[in-house]
């Protein structure tokens, strides 16, 4: 369970909000230029990353203002919380490899 | 149900060897879907000088994760060829492969509690017949003749409307069919290298000619990707993007019980689905975290609920204890389907995207894998399954189609 602090409302619980996905994604500057390949790009195409992810989560059952999360997608440490007219927070680069529950073993 | 005792299994499977400093095919990823792949190469093809490499211990990621639902009741064509070709496949493996993994043919029942949910599943039992697929509409008496311990009251929270059936559906015992599809393909030549990472790719221009591991380089003619979870991570190290976002995934189980719970109930709109495992404990699951992660770890809240709806549904499991819970990285496509086939880098195949159902498949997406990766070509029930769909827009949109995710 995640602990997310919205810019507005501090710190709740991950059932309070709605996940939005990669932060970050501009609509295409010049639309009618795009070719399909491009379309696909904007449509279905995102990132993926296992470490720091810039997403996007909306605080549903509180203000109800979307707002972007830094998050670490292994560890899943809330990193920084930012608005959306704020750039995406410089971070130290995560330390690879991580130590997970998969590499330590798991659970079956 | 049966209360038969597990098969006992040799001890020894399979060899450990040493890998070889090339191979004519190289699959990542020692799922179940990368053994069937080798074992249908090997079985169909004739091609045996294959590796499989596996960064954990063989079938410990998702293959030993999962609640094991076999069902083919998908609603678009594409999809139904492919679950029912598995389905049509599990039934005669055990035999062929001469090892009883406990395929239990005990029926799934999809349950619908709302208006929109009968009009979905009646709709789908009409496409599911039409395509040689049996499936049953059931009244809630008749859900109750299935299932006697599920409470099709009229109030309760969310009543129970009906259900689909598929009687040919049900469960099989994962390591069980890993080990089955491991033990073969290692006897016809196969090298299963376990704790085998591959970090990264050789290439000739857009051409892969092998992969660096962490047990050292190896080259390879051509190379097949079956990394689940990780696909993405992969493919962005061979150069090219995957429409794949990993979740977690969980599950969990009880203490053991006696048989009471004789079929597979499945339910969308309250969302959990629970059967009996062979040996006597609940088996229950429910949908991904929306999160993106790769932790092996879920949120509680998701627990909660299907707790919650699994004792509404089922009041005689109000007293169960959890045992264990766990979970595993599914990798999500935006049209909830499989990626099956070729990608931008020549000799570079990929087997991903099956999200929070792919056990069911696993005999299909071996067989069809081997099929493109042995001719260069999809397989008629691999080729709507194309990368390119998402370019030229031909998606196979089982999201909220296939009968909940799974
Ligand atoms: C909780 C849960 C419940 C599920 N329930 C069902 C169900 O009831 N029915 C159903 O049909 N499906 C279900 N699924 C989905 C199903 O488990 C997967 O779709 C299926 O297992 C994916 O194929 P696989 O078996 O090859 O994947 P995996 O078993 O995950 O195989 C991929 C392998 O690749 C390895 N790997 C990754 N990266 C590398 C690397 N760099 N180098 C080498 N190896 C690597 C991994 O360690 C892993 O062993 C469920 C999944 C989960 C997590
Ligand atoms: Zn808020």
């Amino acid at each position: 369970m995640l602990l997310i602090t919205c810019p507005w409302c501090g710190p709740r619980d991950e059932t309070e909000y709605h996940y939005g996905g990669q932060a970050h994604v501009p609509y295409p500057e010049t639309p009618a230029d795009l070719d399909d390949r491009q379309w696909a790009e904007y449509v279905f195409y995102r990132d993926n990353p296992k470490g720091h992810f810039a997403e996007r989560w909306m605080h549903g059952l509180g203000c109800r203002r979307w707002f972007n999360v830094l998050r670490d997608t292994v560890s899943y440490d809330v990193l920084a919380v930012y608005r959306l007219d704020e750039p995406r927070p410089e971070l130290p680069a995560p330390h690879a490899p991580h130590q997970t529950a998969e590499t330590a073993g798991g659970n079956r | 149900m049966t209360t038969t005792p597990l098969p006992e299994h040799p001890d020894w499977l399979w060899r450990n060897p040493e890998p070889r400093s090339s191979y004519d095919v190289v699959i990542i990823g020692g799922g179940g879907h990368g053994l069937a792949t080798a074992y249908y190469l090997a079985k169909h093809h004739g091609i045996t000088n294959v590796a499989v490499l596996e960064k954990g211990w063989l079938a410990g990621g998702n293959m030993a994760r999962n609640t094991t639902i076999i069902r083919s009741n998908y609603l678009w064509d594409e999809s139904a060829a492919m679950y029912e070709r598995a389905l049509k496949l599990w039934e005669q493996l055990p035999e062929e492969l001469d090892y009883d993994f406990l395929f239990s043919q005990r029926g799934v029942l999809n349950l619908a509690h709302t208006l929109q949910d009968v009009r979905e599943g009646v709709r789908r039992v009409n496409a599911n017949r039409l395509n040689g697929v049996d499936a049953e509409w059931l009244a809630p008496d008749e859900v109750a003749e299935v299932c006697p311990i599920l409470n099709v009251s009229a109030d309760t929270r969310y009543p129970v409307l009906g259900g689909t059936y598929q009687p040919r559906a049900g469960i099989a015992k994962h390591d069980h069919v890993a080990w089955a599809l491991a033990r073969r393909a290692d006897e016809m030549g196969v090298d299963l290298i376990q704790g085998c990472e591959v970090t990264g790719f050789l290439k000739d221009g857009d051409r892969v000619v092998g992969v660096e591991t962490s047990r050292g380089r190896i080259l390879a003619g051509r190379v097949g990707l079956a990394a689940a979870g990780h696909s993405s991570v992969l493919a962005q190290r061979a150069g090219f993007r995957l429409p794949v976002q990993s979740h977690p995934l969980q599950a969990l189980v009880s203490e053991l019980h006696e048989p009471v719970h004789p079929t597979v109930v499945m339910s969308n709109h309250v969302h959990v689905y629970v059967s009996q495992a062979h040996k006597g404990e609940l088996v229950m699951g429910a949908g991904v975290d929306a999160y993106n992660g790769y932790g092996q770890r879920g949120s509680f809240h998701v627990i909660e609920h299907q707790m919650a709806a699994a004792v509404e549904l089922f009041p005689v499991f109000a007293r169960a204890h959890v045992l264990r819970t766990w979970g595993g990285i599914v990798d999500v496509t935006p049209d909830a389907s499989p990626i099956i086939g070729t990608t931008p880098i020549e000799n570079l195949y990929v087997n991903c995207g099956w999200g929070t159902g792919g056990f069911k498949a696993t005999p299909a997406a071996g067989l069809t894998f081997a099929h493109t990766i042995a001719t260069g070509e999809p397989h008629p029930l691999n080729a709507p399954f194309a990368l390119e769909r998402f370019t030229t827009g031909a998606l196979v949109d089982e999201h909220g189609a296939a009968a909940v995710a799974h």
